[in-house]
């Protein structure tokens, strides 16, 4: 095996010269009057016709790299070192007028947030011709051949779409609009930069397969870039992952995800939950530590401070690009190993499933909400359906997580358990068996004591002007009722709980990383010594390192603290992994409620069955999607009958899914869903596969 | 919209009733009685008494205000005191006069302001931005006394470029008109110039930071067409709100210039009335001023509702 150097790796893919070739880039930033080098000796090539991923946590600058490919890097960036190749010309030499032509005809981009990627004030059909003008077309025909562009990315009604602007889209309609502007040019290289983080698992899949089925059709070349690494799995023949500004290992992107050969990348596989995997089968593997700070001045290797394999050698030289097989490179001496890296986090200490004897906790039933009733939009006859007809209960000790694509209700029913909504009359919402007051103020200490939340994003749900050590006595002070020496044990028994220092006790949240944040909200919401835990989203805004610390701290404070979640996640994994019970809801209304294990492996509702099937997965190979046709129909305007039957695969032909709604029923022990199909027939169906 | 606008319009005409209310009873306030302030110090006591009696100002409060009203209510504005005759047509002229003043002011600050702003913005950071900056700031907190004087002193009485009233006599040409008007309006820049600017620089930022930007200048548009078509229309949009909020200020600043250059605007009828204890004036040009203000801001509001499809159409959809 020799060090070889990646760039010299021949294009390869069908010989031809590459759509995009990239040698040696160096990207610095200039902060404060120093240069700081966001990327180092970046190199990495994509074929004719080929889909290339580039795989980072924050930070890695994988973005910097698509900006510093359309060089629209901010005024104080620049690429200091390295060649640029998009189909033979030099973007990096060009002249502006050069520039221009090439953005309008060679490259085009797509990124994460599609409404704001759109013009407010222009409207998208007018966005989407300018693309044909710029090449040369008269007004009309611009419009003419936009509407056709719409129409390829299957808008069924392009004429009235075109009309509209940009904050009358869902997020969906308004991303397929930004990629018909992307591919209007019929560009030879699409960059897209987290094109789909912003969306729903069933969108996110529909734009992902929109995008396949356009590159084959315009034989465009793709730089995918994502944080997730099963998007990439789907998307990208290779893949390159990014760590630090430097691309540490590259290949096949079955391969690598398959056998990785760099210990960033093993750790990052390992901090996912994949296959099923549970809080009882024991804890998620960590990278310790953290990411370099920009601008480091590092003499080795840039992961060797986290690395648990590291030598000598890595710490005092940066390793080459090794050639470890066909078309693989590894920017590690001890590659060979790699695989082997030792656990971060050991995975010993059994974590222990729901308890044996069940005390139900929360008890909620008949709980409906309806926005808009009365007040300034009410008196127009508009009312939102946000829950109808909620009955869940939620045991001592056990975690129920709460799925469904956005505007499903998860967030409503947190809010109205916490008080901060009141439910429409008629509910029942119990905690212990006393009944809660529907509005949060009319609430007494006990209870208050007893319910908590952690929010998706800590940064805002933390004061920032308070220390660590004033957000956590805080609670500790007015719900816990502590002071003096016991508020002080308290505080430190919370810190080591939740593996902070007592550093971090002087510091403001701006001083924390994300990760630290979050734990610091947790340290929080555990400080009164709750019942239960809402826990919104608490890892969405988190890399997939530090999220696999945070699942696991929350696996240990409920075995430690016989505490009970309201789980609510996007992301089925992690949903998986930390609930004991699932509970799936639709437009307001649960479709499906059961033992976590029984809702993902099946025979499930026709919904959970097209949820689950959306999400790509790491290991690759799953049976067809099943697709959901249409959007999420308005929560103003509920469908008649089951709720799911104008999106339904599996709707029955006698009608009765768009006449009758059936009751949520028990179909085995634990196990509730409101589906008029048996569920020995759904369990037949499922087997079979997509339905026809 | 046209609810949310009969609504601003609702409580437009409360927000004039209670003006006129403060205004009425805040001119009685005021030591010293009509019948004294136009006989003179000098004057036979009794002589004053039936002076007063004859304009009605020894009825009771409540008396006088609700004659007072009722008549503004017929389109009656009341009768001077200083001129015994309606007040109208002294209200009117000087409205027209004031207008012509605010008019040029504005037609000279907006595009100026404008400019001044998106071109900090395209420069930002750099010498450009920070000179349009510091100079519309400085330029802020100039009084209008301070700056008229100083521009009499250098444009009228040094260079003798301009005239030193603003007056122009009656019958006087457009052209011999704006001669006179644009000394008086050079202070009203002054303190509007770096309020536009800094709106405009701060939308016009914003708009060239944002990803729709990014989005017009990666398909290969041209720089001018991403400003024009992608940046300023976006930008631009909350300035029109503080440009048509800012007649306010102008209006303020007008009784100071008025005076200073001794034209017969609404400010110097205002200024003169408040004198001459001529209460019925001074209340009809205060009320004539909160007109203008209210209709300023109704138009201001409508603007940015039309220009902005989020509010027009509302979401949804």
């Amino acid at each position: 095996m020799t060090a070889t150097d990646a760039s010299a790796t021949p294009a390869g893919r069908g010989g031809a010269e590459p759509t995009l070739s990239v040698g040696h880039m160096d990207v610095v930033y200039k902060v404060r009057g120093r240069d700081r080098l966001a990327l180092r000796d970046v190199s990495f090539e994509v074929g004719r016709r080929e889909s290339y991923g580039l795989v980072g946590e924050s930070g890695s600058g994988k973005s910097t790299v698509a900006l510093a490919l359309t060089r629209y890097l901010p005024r104080n960036g620049r690429v200091s070192a390295g060649t640029v190749s998009i189909n033979g010309a030099d973007p990096l030499a060009m002249s502006g007028t050069d520039l221009r032509h090439l953005r309008a005809r060679t490259v085009s981009m797509v990124y994460q947030e599609p409404g704001k990627a759109l013009n407010p004030s222009i409207r998208v059909g007018r966005q989407v011709a300018e693309v044909y003008e710029v090449a040369g077309l008269h007004r009309a025909e611009a419009a003419e051949r936009a509407e056709a562009m719409l129409r390829k990315v299957q808008i069924a009604d392009p004429g009235r779409v075109m009309g509209r602007y940009a904050h009358q889209l869902s997020g969906g309609m308004a991303q397929r609009v930004v990629i018909a502007m992307a591919l209007a040019a019929e560009p030879a290289l699409l960059i897209l930069d987290e094109p789909t983080t912003a969306l729903d698992a069933t969108v996110e899949a529909e734009v992902l397969d929109l995008v396949s089925a356009l590159r084959a059709e315009f034989d465009t070349s793709v730089l995918f870039i994502s944080h997730n690494l099963a998007v990439i799995a789907k998307m990208c023949d290779r893949v390159g992952v990014l760590y630090a500004g430097e691309l540490v290992e590259e290949g096949p992107a079955r391969e690598v995800f398959e056998d990785p050969r760099h210990p960033y990348t093993v750790g990052l596989l390992r901090c996912i939950p994949r296959r099923g995997q549970r809080k009882d089968h024991g804890r998620l593997d960590t990278i310790p530590g953290f990411l370099p700070p920009a601008g480091h001045t590092l003499s080795g290797c840039v992961f060797a401070p986290r690395c648990l394999l590291a030598e000598d050698r890595c710490r005092e030289a940066p390793p080459p690009s090794y050639q470890i097989a066909a078309a693989r490179t590894s920017r590690c001496y001890r590659h060979d190993v790699a695989p082997s890296l030792p656990r971060a986090t050991p995975e010993d200490k059994p974590l222990p499933g729901p308890p044996a004897s069940a005390e139900t906790l929360v008890q909620l039933a008949g709980l409906s909400k309806t926005f808009g009733a009365r007040g300034s939009r009410g008196s127009r006859g508009e009312q939102v359906h946000a829950l109808t007809g909620v009955d869940l209960e939620l045991e001592r000790g056990e975690t129920l997580g709460l799925v469904g694509e956005s505007g499903s209700g998860k967030t409503t029913l947190a809010w109205v358990l916490l008080g901060l909504l009141p439910p429409d009359p008629g509910a029942t919402v119990e905690l212990a068996g006393q009944p809660l007051a529907a509005d949060v103020r009319r609430r007494p200490r006990s209870q208050l004591r007893a319910l908590q939340i952690v929010f998706q994003n800590p940064d805002s749900a933390l004061n920032r002007r308070h220390t660590v050590r004033r957000l956590i006595s805080r609670p500790l002070a007015r719900l816990a009722g502590l002071s003096g020496e016991r508020l002080r044990a308290r505080l430190a028994e919370l810190i080591t709980s939740v593996r902070l220092e007592d550093r971090h006790l002087a510091m403001r949240p701006n001083q924390l990383s994300g990760g630290l944040k979050q734990r610091v909200a947790i340290a929080r919401a555990f400080g009164s010594g709750p019942a239960v835990v809402v826990c919104d989203e608490p890892t969405s805004a988190l890399d997939v390192s530090v999220q696999a610390a945070i699942l696991n701290l929350l696996a240990d404070l409920q075995a430690d603290e016989q505490v009970s979640y309201l789980f609510i996640s996007h992301d089925l994994g992690v949903v998986r992994y930390l609930s004991d019970r699932i509970a799936v809801l639709y437009l307001g209304k649960v479709m499906e409620v059961g033992p976590a294990e029984r809702v993902f492996s099946g025979p499930h509702h026709p919904y959970t069955e097209a949820l689950l099937s959306a999400v790509p997965s790491l290991d690759g190979q799953r049976a067809d999607r099943i697709k959901l046709s249409g959007e999420i129909p308005s929560a103003t305007n509920l469908p008649t009958g089951c709720v799911f039957h104008t999106r339904c695969p599996r709707r029955l032909p006698s009608g009765i899914c768009e006449s009758e709604e059936p009751p949520l029923r028990e179909v085995e022990p634990g196990h509730r869903m409101s589906c008029h199909i048996p569920l020995d027939e759904l369990q037949n169906l499922q087997r079979a596969g997509q339905p026809t | 919209m046209t609810r949310y606008l009969l609504k601003r319009l609702g409580l437009a005409v409360v927000t004039l009733w209670l003006l006129s209310v403060i205004v009425f009873f805040a001119g009685q306030v005021v030591p010293g009685d009509p019948g004294r302030a136009i006989l003179g110090n000098l004057a036979d006591p009794r002589a004053v008494r039936a002076l007063d009696h004859q304009l009605g100002v020894d009825r009771p409060l409540l008396t006088q205000y609700w004659s007072w009203i009722t008549g503004l209510l017929h389109g009656n504005m009341g009768e001077s005191y200083q001129y015994r005759s309606a007040v109208e047509p002294y209200v009117q002229a000087a409205l027209v006069n004031s207008v012509k003043l605010a008019a040029l002011a504005f037609v000279i600050v907006v595009p100026l302001g404008i400019l001044g702003g998106v071109l900090a913005a395209l420069r930002y950071g750099r010498a450009t931005d920070r000179v349009i900056s510091v100079v519309g700031l400085s330029a802020a907190t100039v009084p209008e006394f301070v700056s008229g004087i100083v521009v009499i002193i250098i444009f009228a009485v040094s260079l003798k470029w301009l005239p030193v009233s603003a007056s122009a006599g009656t019958g006087a040409s457009a052209l011999t008109q704006l001669d006179h008007l644009i000394l008086p309006a050079i202070p009203l820049v002054f303190i509007l110039f770096g309020y536009i600017a800094r709106m405009a620089r701060a939308g016009t930022i914003e708009a060239l930071d944002s990803d729709y930007t990014r989005t017009a200048t990666l398909k290969g548009l041209k720089p001018s067409v991403v400003i024009r078509r992608h940046v300023l229309r976006n930008a631009l949009l909350p300035t029109i709100t503080v440009i048509a909020t800012q007649t306010g200020y102008l209006i303020g600043g007008l009784v100071v210039v008025e005076t200073l250059f001794n034209y017969q605007g609404i400010g110097n009828l205002i200024y003169k009335a408040a004198q001459a204890k001529d209460f019925p004036m001074l209340e009809a040009g205060v009320l004539t001023i909160g007109v203008v203000y209210m209709v300023a801001t109704l138009i201001a509001d409508a603007l940015s509702t039309a220009l902005n499809p989020r509010l027009r159409l509302g979401t949804g959809g």
